[in-house]
């Protein structure tokens, strides 16, 4: 009994449910808020540890035995993954406190954000396709509602894209569990694997393969499947934004790792050129996307779906260093990501807009804040010693090695629009004067969302940031470490055998080629959510 | 049983993506609520149909006897009935307040955060 793998679920469930019976006790939401998300954290520092000690940690829901019942299983990747979802989710229900207008908290802002954590780590740790989609389905019923709350036009109209675009992905995706389960008989991810690699050649594999990649492929906003992102993530509250951008594309890139390294190896030769270019195109179509703009929010919207070109690199260049690089990119970035929305929010928070025309004089207003975002923006655009940068050196290296010349190529002059974006917002927000007809009153008023006045928190939106600034550095100081554990994901998800034992059992006669777990030395604090205070 | 299953399955997809490419959000939201009723129907027929066969096990018996209808499927479609009634039923309202707001229910009508 390993309770480490469910709580991860469970924890967020059930914050969310006592958020409920607290419908009308507004401070007992916002403890909650704080308490349960760092609660969670807490978990899934406990589960990346008992990860790093024994590789795989699987638990069987109800005590059914593999093949038939669910499984719940945590292996590297997933760790790492969940332990960026506490990270991020305690960052949110701290800056929520002060982000989130009295209208939105009345509405359900906490239980809401409760059930997204929920279906993330769900959508992380199982093993089952069928519950997979399941809590894909959790997750964006609670988007959905986060993305409207507030209801206004723009929102609205977001709204409708995105509720169109991901639930036409949700039906593919069920669509393709359906004629897997009648090719293969089975939902068991491990199963699955076993069975599909058995199963006689025909088209229907690679059939299955595709319909996998359009279904995750829109939900992690590949080219060309991404226009519903920058559509409607800049539409909802900012602390809401902060919290999509960080987690909820990454689900589906996450999915894409998982099925295409363990399930769908073997069509990797036929599909690897298409994700390859659909890799480089999104990297391109983003950071071109993002040039145009001179919304705060919008810039940062399309970066993502730039960005996630490069965690889609790392797939398609389909080596255990790409896989790594990837990987390390997908950290990264949520964590980068993330608190460019939440100084996003700060800013909007102090001058009122989120037009770039509008703004300046921040690095004269607020030091401390411009410094938190000169360190996220160039670690974004992959300056070193910043996070960004090793992922994209390992990225860049992995496709040198695989001779992908032209699109790695590519991912270095992407790197340099990235920066050219990250300035632009540097010089119109932090540097440049304050323009005359957005003079800011000497004692700003703080309004929430919904224009109603808040409390001055503003330190409370101000310490998640410098976490995750922080964070970020701590990436970049301690990457010998952390590429160590990324390696180790690159090797697990590489030799698939690893987790079907880990969920199967050791089947008769099979060689199993298990990847020694990682010996925790010297440091063992290398995870970059445990630098938290 | 399995052809015709297959035809309507297939009509029902070209319909719901028919009416997806219109303009109006409300054929949008039938088209979303027809394409996921097809989906179910396809997990049902794609796992194999066995007719009036229940999976029940004879008593004194650890396992049924001949070949009866597999569970599975019937689970996971009613899993997915419940999720997209669900769903839906957000679409619905989501439809229903963004006519409101916007005054028109027409998707060109909605371009302001596009890009």
């Amino acid at each position: 009994m390993r309770p480490e793998v469910a709580l991860p679920v469970l924890l967020p469930l059930l914050s969310g449910a006592l958020s409920l019976l607290f419908w009308r006790s507004r401070p007992m939401q916002r403890f909650l808020a704080v308490a349960g998300n760092a609660a969670l954290l807490l978990v899934s520092v406990w589960l990346f540890v008992s990860v790093l000690e024994d590789g795989y940690v699987t638990i069987q829901m109800g005590s059914w035995p593999a093949p038939f019942g669910i499984t719940l299983i945590a292996d590297t990747l997933s760790a790492v993954m969940i332990l960026m979802t506490g990270l991020i989710g305690l960052a949110m229900g701290i800056y929520s406190l002060a982000a989130t207008g009295h209208g939105h908290e009345k509405f359900g802002y906490y239980p809401l954000m409760h059930l997204l954590l929920a279906g993330v780590a769900g959508a992380f740790l199982t093993g089952d396709i069928f519950n997979l989609y399941v809590w894909f389905e959790v997750m964006l019923v609670a988007s959905f509602a986060l993305l409207i709350l507030g209801g206004e036009r723009a929102q609205m109209e977001g709204a409708i894209k995105y509720v169109t675009l991901n639930l036409l992905a949700s039906v593919i995706f069920l669509t393709a569990i359906g004629l897997l389960y009648g090719s293969v008989g089975t939902l068991n991810m491990a199963d699955i694997a076993v069975r599909v690699e058995q199963m006689e050649h025909t088209g229907m594999v690679e059939v299955l393969a595709v319909m996998f990649m359009v279904a995750f492929g829109i939900k992690a906003a590949a080219f060309p499947l991404f226009f519903w992102l920058p559509a409607s993530y800049h539409t909802p509250p900012v602390a809401v934004s902060a919290l999509f951008a960080g987690l909820l594309t990454k689900v589906g890139v996450y999915s894409l790792f998982r099925v295409f390294t363990l399930i769908f190896d073997q069509t990797m030769g036929y599909l690897q050129d298409i994700l390859l270019w659909g890799a480089v195109f999104t990297m391109v179509t983003g950071v071109l996307g993002a040039a145009a703009q001179y919304e705060f929010r919008r810039i940062l919207s399309f970066h993502i779906v730039s960005q996630i070109g490069y965690m889609l690199l790392g797939l398609a260049i389909f080596t255990p260093l790409a896989i790594a690089g990837g990987v390390l990119a997908i950290v990264h970035n949520i964590v980068v990501k993330t608190n460019l929305f939440l100084i996003s929010g700060i800013t909007h928070r102090l001058q009122g807009t989120y037009q770039l025309k509008k703004m300046g004089g921040l690095y004269r207003q607020s030091p401390g804040l411009a410094i938190a975002f000169f360190v996220s923006a160039f670690s974004l655009a992959g300056v070193p010693p910043l996070s960004g940068f090793f992922a994209k050196f390992v990225l860049i290296r992995a496709g040198f090695e695989a001779e992908a010349y032209v699109a790695t190529g590519i991912a270095l002059a992407v790197g340099l629009l990235t920066l050219y974006s990250m300035v632009k917002i540097w010089n119109e927000v932090f540097w440049k004067a304050l323009p005359e007809d957005n003079r800011v009153p000497e004692a700003p008023t703080p309004v929430g969302d919904d224009g109603r006045l808040l409390k001055p928190g503003l330190w409370l939106m101000y310490l998640p940031v410098v976490v995750l600034a922080t964070v970020t550095l701590l990436i970049g100081v301690f990457a010998e470490p952390i590429m160590r554990v990324m390696t180790l994901i690159g090797e697990q998800l590489f030799n698939p055998a690893g987790y079907v034992e880990a969920v199967l059992g050791s089947p008769d006669g099979a060689e199993a080629s298990i990847v020694e777990p990682l010996e925790l030395d010297a440091e063992p604090s290398d995870a970059p959510g445990e630098e938290l205070p | 049983m399995e052809p015709i299953m297959a035809l309507a399955i297939g009509l029902l997809y070209a319909t719901a993506i028919f009416l997806m490419l219109r303009r109006s959000i409300v054929k949008l939201v039938i088209g979303l609520l027809l394409l996921s009723n097809a989906a179910n129907l396809l997990i049902f027929t794609a796992a194999g149909m066995t007719r009036g066969a229940p999976p029940l096990i004879p008593e004194g018996m650890s396992q049924p006897l001949g070949e009866v209808a597999d569970p599975l499927p019937q689970a996971v479609v009613l899993t997915a009935i419940v999720i997209a009634f669900g769903v839906l039923a957000f679409a619905v309202v989501l439809i229903r307040r963004a006519y409101e707001i916007v005054k028109a229910d027409d998707l060109d009508k909605m371009k302001d955060t596009d890009t």
